[in-house]
């Protein structure tokens, strides 16, 4: 496929893993791949085990499914288990567990969940089921925002009144400000997040350098970008540079999509903070409908528990998403908790970093004994 | 729901709603292209889609120059090595380009 097969040739990135090599002089560097999608294609492709044993790449908070939290999973089944709805949901949320099961376990039950390609979908089946409400679980960064943004400004034109969204998009920058204040991590630089910054463009992360004095390369999602990436944040190094970068070029411009920041300002405002599984509450984080839109607003429509729920106990996710445990380390990886019964939700989404390393993870273990590599690898992990 | 995909553009169906035509891996799809207003798309473009919706016009030009600069990086990397191999420095261990890496990448090809 054009764009895609390009990125994937083997000699060139032999020859990217060989100035990578040049590159990783001896000292331990450790960089964060801000995307899940970065994290799937590094686990998939096996990246890991062709980087310098001193070089390192650890997962970010990234993956949108991954960071909501249960309390938000329950309110979305307490609203797809009213009378009359018909519940929308991208494909990715259906596993994701809430404190009383999933939104398959609901439909199970009874209730009318749908999954949609996109928003569009569901504001065309409130069109055709004018009896019934139509709800759409907006999840996701500034990459699926704006299609959330259209869609409700599509139903206001076309005076649709049974369509609502239960918004829970969130921002990309304020969890990276999170992760660059926490102590657990050191962080060398970061491979900045490809979609995400299609939209926002990579103004926004010139904080990244100028505050805290780490490197950021925006990044896209083939073997060959991730590779280029990472020489780029080591060419830096090297330089003894501190910037934002951008390898994405052929996608991400610096001003990002003028377009799809100025329909989100009309549709969405800020909440005032917002709770991140493992992060806990970020001020600023996420987003909501605008007092304006409120018919539009499924938080103005249904009473929602709201209750905060605490993970698992057992789960480790929060910590996955900081990067501060690989996904083998924690305790239920691949016992208690794999793709067909996810207890977290790092291993539900295909961009979740558990679900990636237990898809992908036997490849690297060949992968690292044909090299006679010793990356460390979980012990006894049955992936 | 973040990995987005490249579709080719084959034709305009509707200007008022923003819908297009996209072709994405031999399959036609109709996708919004509304959140590219003021950008000037033709038939035969690229476009990456997320979720229904193109998000990005993909730079055809930028794209083949960033992999004519990578391509350049292994041929400075060839020339290096074919140069250290007739000057009789190498030993038996290098064999060819980049020999010491062949099956971690190897997957890729597959």
């Amino acid at each position: 496929m054009r764009f895609v097969d390009e990125y994937r040739d083997p000699v060139t990135a032999r020859h990217l893993i060989h100035r990578i090599n040049e590159l990783a002089d001896g000292a331990s560097v450790k960089f964060m791949e801000v995307c899940g999608g970065h994290t799937h294609t590094i686990y998939r492709h096996g990246i890991e085990h062709v980087l310098p044993s001193n070089v390192e790449l650890v997962h970010g908070p990234g993956c949108p499914v991954c960071v909501i939290p249960m309390g938000r999973v329950d309110d979305a089944i307490a609203v797809a288990e009213q009378a009359g709805v018909i519940f929308t949901t991208f494909g990715d949320m259906m596993r994701v567990p809430g404190s009383r099961g999933n939104l398959l376990e609901a439909k199970a039950r009874g209730a009318d969940v749908r999954f949609v390609y996109s928003p569009l979908d569901a504001l065309r089946l409130a069109e055709e089921n004018p009896n019934r409400r139509v709800v759409f679980f907006a999840v996701g960064f500034e990459t699926t925002a704006p299609s959330t943004a259209v869609t409700v400004l599509r139903a206001r034109e076309l005076a649709v009144t049974n369509f609502s969204v239960f918004c829970n998009h969130v921002t990309i920058v304020p969890p990276i400000r999170a992760i660059l204040e926490s102590p657990d991590l050191r962080l060398d630089g970061f491979l900045g997040p490809g979609h995400v910054s299609t939209v926002v463009g990579n103004r926004p992360y010139r904080f990244v350098a100028e505050e805290y004095g780490k490197p950021l390369v925006t990044t896209g999602f083939e073997p060959l970008d991730i590779l280029e990436g990472v020489t780029m944040l080591l060419q830096q190094r090297h330089d003894g540079r501190c910037e934002v970068e951008n390898q994405y070029r052929r996608v991400v411009r610096d001003e990002g999509n003028p377009t799809a920041l100025r329909i989100m300002a009309e549709v969405f405002e800020l909440r005032p903070h917002f709770e991140w599984r493992g992060l806990g509450f970020i001020a600023q984080s996420a987003l909501r409908l605008r007092p304006e839109l409120a018919e539009y607003d499924a938080e103005h429509h249904f009473d929602l528990p709201n209750v905060r729920v605490a993970d698992p106990k057992a789960c480790q996710c929060g910590e996955v998403l900081k990067g501060v445990i690989k996904p083998w380390e924690c305790k239920v990886f691949g016992t208690a908790c794999t793709p067909e019964t996810p207890i977290g939700t790092c291993m539900v989404s295909s961009e979740g970093a558990c679900a990636a390393y237990y898809n992908f993870g036997r490849l690297h273990r060949e992968a690292a004994v044909t090299l006679g590599r010793s990356r460390p690898i979980a012990a006894g992990s049955s992936a | 729901m973040c990995l987005g995909i490249p579709g080719q553009l084959v034709e305009f169906v509707d200007a008022h709603e923003h819908l297009a035509r996209v072709e994405v891996s031999g399959v036609a799809r109709v996708i919004n292209i509304g959140l590219l207003e003021g950008e000037p798309l033709h038939t035969g473009d690229w476009v990456l889609i997320h979720v229904g919706f193109a998000m990005s016009k993909i730079d055809e030009r930028e794209a083949a120059d960033a992999l004519d600069a990578l391509k350049m990086l292994g041929e400075v990397y060839d020339d290096e090595l074919s140069q250290l191999l007739a000057s009789g420095a190498a030993g038996g261990a290098v064999g060819e380009p980049g020999g010491e890496m062949p099956a971690a990448v190897r997957e890729w090809a597959e």
